[in-house]
């Protein structure tokens, strides 16, 4: 499987999707 | 007092994370695309003799400026945003956690061995190859990095508008 990060895009995306998970993560912990 | 810590010191946590994020995003964004098509004319040493030392010092010193203005703006909540013992500061923490893995990257695995790569410090072709693609890989986690960390920094003093 290719590196994400060998992208540009991949990056971004991985750092979307990473900012989606730690934000429910924090979300739910606050509830 | 509150003037300095939290005026002044987040008038320079911003400041200077914009220069080290800033300069994070040319060499991710433009420098590293850059460098790829001048290897096909010859004419990369423009940058990295004279551009990307420049960027670098400015790169890796904004970083510390952005981490310890930081560290000065939490003051005594330092502890209680790291260690995640007060909801109220649950985002500034990610945020706090996010940045400081950045600043262990910049020091750690981008500077020494961009230092190879640059040939400020001797190393063999294969030693600059794996230093190459250390330092690609830290610069990219960063970038990466760098989008929730922005997030949760502006979450940060509005958690209720961001987390309900």
């Amino acid at each position: 499987m290719k590196n994400p990060l060998d992208s540009l895009w991949g990056t971004v995306i991985s750092g979307l999707i990473l900012t989606v998970i730690l934000f429910m993560i924090v979300r739910y912990a606050l509830m | 007092m509150d003037f300095i810590q939290l005026g002044i010191g987040r008038w320079l946590h911003i400041i200077a994370g914009v220069m080290w994020i800033g300069l994070l995003y040319y060499f991710n964004f433009v420098q590293v695309g850059a460098l790829a098509e001048a290897g096909k004319d010859g004419t990369g040493a423009g940058i990295t003799k004279h551009v990307a030392p420049r960027a670098l010092f400015w790169f890796r010193w904004a970083a510390v400026v952005t981490w310890l203005a930081g560290a000065l703006l939490l003051g005594a909540n330092f502890h209680k945003a790291f260690l995640f013992m007060n909801p109220g500061l649950y985002a500034i923490g990610v945020g706090a956690w996010l940045g400081t893995i950045m600043i262990f990257n910049v020091w750690v695995l981008i500077w020494p061995n961009q230092q190879k790569i640059l040939g400020m410090v001797p190393a063999t072709d294969p030693e600059k190859a794996k230093a190459r693609r250390v330092a690609f890989l830290a610069s990219r986690t960063n970038t990466m990095l760098s989008i929730p960390m922005l997030f949760f920094m502006a979450a940060a003093g509005h958690q209720g508008i961001f987390f309900g």
